[in-house]
């Protein structure tokens, strides 16, 4: 596991500026009904000053992927059966205890995603920051209000030093955020981990805790690892992305083949779903079905019950992403499955025939819908 | 305009279905142990619109700035403090008893949150049936257990579930099937006009779109209006034939959806519609980044509300009538209005002057000390309520 040739080949040519490379990542919660595989075999990789988008619905695994690279789930009822989490040249699930507090929040921070529940109401939040730099590093306790200080200065919090003194009721949701990314901040992270960091703000909050993020990563160059749902915050922020469907990576690549020219379905679906300026008096696109249950994966590609290009090899093969050369998607429509010799241009045939059938089914805007076409939804 | 069509007898004018005239919702302050009322907090403050029949009225808004509270208080689920409404020509307020419930069911709302809505303890049959047993009467006969259940079957299948659902609990379903459930709640009193409150912002972009597509189907089956509320600008615009955006209880701009998005003419518009990310790595676009957070609503700033996080008061030096005169909103195209004294200043240079001026720290040094002067006064401020106030409904998907 020290040898750089194990880690996943992202970026092979540059294996030195690698700060974060998970391998082969499995997060499963075993609980009453069964097991959860809610992170099933991932790999990614995060250069250093970078930034990577992790994109994906409610339920894809992205933040209980961010926790895992925390260490901060309870084992049981979570357990990690295989995979790697290199961190620098430290593998992060090997790592005991006390190493780990170590990195916690001192290397890797993390912002969550709820403003109001992540600060403790009863302790000032001068109190809350100076505690974890107290946690890291070997200062007094003055010259660690005075970094919390320093660091709410830096994320744009005037008064900060009567601030400090204020508990976390006593600000809005915006400028909560600003106190968990300069709690983050505080100990100088080399990665920094977002969990969807501004969907609990309004937009013009947002545009500033965007900003914001971006300036510091820009000063301090910190590796940013992002987790959205939102497609616009990642084209907005992000040089590369990692699609993330139901504990799976479908799709990865620059922001700019992943968001203009998506290979997989999902992606596609996800994309032509947005409300857009242009698309004023259609149909949204919609993709059938919901995310399969936990309990009972699909087998094969778990998208393929809702794919409309699903075809002979998706129930039974399952497309992962290989390591180290192929296509960076997760289907079969993009490379040869084992057992269908699939004759080359018969993948393009099938997509233009579900195209076409898509289009079709979409044709009733003008006159009345049949009622079987709302019913998108498959009966669970 | 909505001031002719409800005067007097208050009969709307023309084909407009909903009239609302200097609509007012203030909630008290209270302090002390005798709950004194120190003062107002001025959620709804005098907004005047009108929807017509089959249309769309997207109301677009930030946290706190009033949106749903309008929804409500013209539903009459808040009682109003002030002001006119009417629907389709009867007056929404001056109703009570039997005329108040048969308004009820005419006019309906779609909650946001599709798993608070629901009572938990509730069949999908009584949570749907549980309006129409309120509203039943002899003609309609949806007293009958069989007549509400046949009702009850026949709107799942309008919003697309399954008939045989009804038996099934909320907890049974999923977010967007919840929601549908909230829908079909709506329609089965067959009413004329819907309040949709954020319908689909708890709901993944997938489901959003399936929840989109159903309203504009089912507006198109029934003849609904709808007025659309939500702080997702794009969605709005997909969505709106016009759009309303409101700030601190006021409407600051209204005007129909092209126009709105094309060439707005409030400078809050104009950083709002800056500051949505669109899902288009070429189009990063130049940024108006706002100071600072909403001022309290009990304690408005004078002159125009939005001038403490104004780009354009800025640019043009701090004019005294912004700080004095309250804007009236005025007519600056047709059917356009805006509320802002220096509207016709707001062209694309300037704009593009605002977004270069961006950054947390950079901005003009007035701008700075602005908003530091607006944080501190809520921060001397001692009232609990003396400070951005947080939308009970900002609690977007998990």
């Amino acid at each position: 596991m020290t040898t750089t040739l194990e880690r996943p080949s992202a970026s092979p040519e540059r294996p030195a500026d690698l700060l974060l490379s998970v391998h082969d990542l499995r997060t499963y919660f075993h609980v009453m009904d069964g097991t959860v595989k809610a992170v099933d075999g991932v790999n990614f990789s995060i250069r250093r000053g970078e930034t990577l988008g992790i994109v994906g619905e409610s339920g894809c695994g992205k933040s209980v992927t961010a926790l895992t690279i925390m260490r901060l789930l309870d084992m049981p009822p979570a357990e990690i059966p295989t995979g790697s989490i290199l961190f620098e040249d430290r593998d992060l699930l090997t790592l005991p205890d006390n190493e780990m507090r170590k990195i916690r929040g001192n290397e890797i921070a993390m912002i969550f995603q709820e403003p109001m529940t992540s600060l403790n109401p009863v302790f000032t939040i001068g109190h809350q920051i100076s505690e974890a730099v107290r946690q890291h590093l070997k200062v007094s306790k003055k010259e660690a209000v005075d970094r919390a200080i320093e660091s709410l200065r830096l994320v744009g919090i005037s008064f900060p030093e009567r601030r400090v003194k204020q508990y976390p009721h006593e600000m809005s949701g915006g400028m909560r955020q600003r106190v968990m990314i300069a709690m983050a901040l505080s100990c100088e992270p080399k990665l920094l981990i977002a969990d969807e960091p501004t969907t609990a703000l309004d937009v013009t909050i947002q545009a500033q805790i965007l900003e914001l993020i971006k300036r510091i990563q820009a000063d301090t160059g910190t590796a940013l690892m992002l987790i959205t749902h939102d497609l616009g915050v990642v084209a907005e922020m992000v040089h590369d992305v990692v699609v993330m469907y139901a504990g799976r990576v479908v799709e990865e690549g620059t922001v700019d083949e992943v968001l203009l020219q998506p290979k997989h379905p999902y992606t596609e679906g996800l994309l032509s779903s947005i409300p857009s300026k242009g698309l004023r008096g259609s149909r949204l696109n919609v993709i059938k079905g919901t995310v399969p249950n936990p309990f009972n994966m699909p087998v094969g590609c778990n998208f393929q019950p809702r794919c409309p290009y699903a075809f002979e090899p998706c129930p039974e093969h399952d497309p992962r992403i290989e390591e180290g050369g192929g296509p960076p998607v997760a289907c079969w429509l993009w490379k040869r499955a084992p057992g269908h010799d699939i004759p080359q241009g018969l993948h393009d045939a099938q997509v233009a025939a579900a195209r076409q059938a898509a289009a079709a089914k979409a044709g009733g805007v003008s006159g009345a819908v049949p009622t079987e076409l709302r019913g998108e939804e498959i009966a669970s | 305009m909505t001031v002719e069509g409800s005067t007097g007898n208050g009969r709307a004018s023309g084909d407009s279905l909903v009239v609302v005239k200097d609509l007012r919702k203030y909630y008290p302050i209270q302090s002390g142990i005798l709950r004194r009322k120190i003062g107002d907090v001025r959620a709804v403050d005098d907004v005047s619109f009108d929807i017509k029949k089959g249309e769309i009225l997207g109301l677009v808004g930030e946290s706190g700035c009033g949106k749903s509270t309008l929804g409500r208080t013209l539903l009459r689920l808040l009682p109003p403090t002030g002001g006119e409404a009417y629907l389709d020509g009867q007056s929404i307020f001056e109703q009570n008893g039997r005329g108040l419930k048969d308004l009820r069911r005419r006019m309906q709302i779609i909650f946001q949150d599709p798993v608070g809505s629901l009572n938990p303890r509730m069949p999908i049959s009584d949570i749907i049936g549980e309006g129409l047993l309120a509203q039943a009467d002899k003609e309609n006969g949806w007293g009958n257990r069989k007549t509400r259940d046949d009702r009850v079957g026949e709107y799942l299948e309008v919003v697309g579930l399954r008939r045989d659902y009804a038996r099934r609990y909320p907890h049974e379903f999923s977010g967007g099937q919840r929601q549908r459930i909230g829908i079909a709640r709506a329609l089965a009193l067959a009413p004329e006009f819907i309040v949709c409150d954020e319908p689909v912002s708890a709901l993944d972009v997938s489901i959003q779109s399936q929840i989109l597509n159903l309203l504009i189907d089912l507006r198109r089956e029934f003849g609904l209006t709808y007025l659309f509320i939500a702080h997702n600008l794009s969605v709005v615009q997909y969505l709106s034939d016009r759009v309303a955006v409101m700030y601190l209880g006021k409407v600051v701009e209204m005007a129909p959806v092209e126009r709105l998005y094309d060439d707005p003419r409030h400078p809050y518009t104009v950083a709002l519609l800056s500051a949505v990310p669109e899902p288009d790595p070429r189009l990063r676009k130049q940024r108006i980044v706002l100071k600072g957070d909403v001022p309290s609503p009990a304690n408005p700033p004078s002159g125009c509300r939005f001038r403490t996080r104004c780009w354009l008061y800025e640019q043009l030096g701090r004019p005294e009538n912004c700080v004095e005169e309250e804007p009236p909103l005025r007519e600056l195209a047709p059917g356009q209005l805006a509320a802002c004294h220096w509207a016709e200043k707001i062209n694309p240079d300037s704009i593009r002057q605002a977004a270069r001026t961006e950054g947390i720290s950079a901005g003009t040094p007035g701008q700075q000390r602005a908003a530091e002067e607006a944080e501190e006064a809520s921060m001397v401020s001692d009232s609990p309520l003396d400070k951005p106030v947080a939308d009970e409904n900002a609690v977007p998907r998990a």
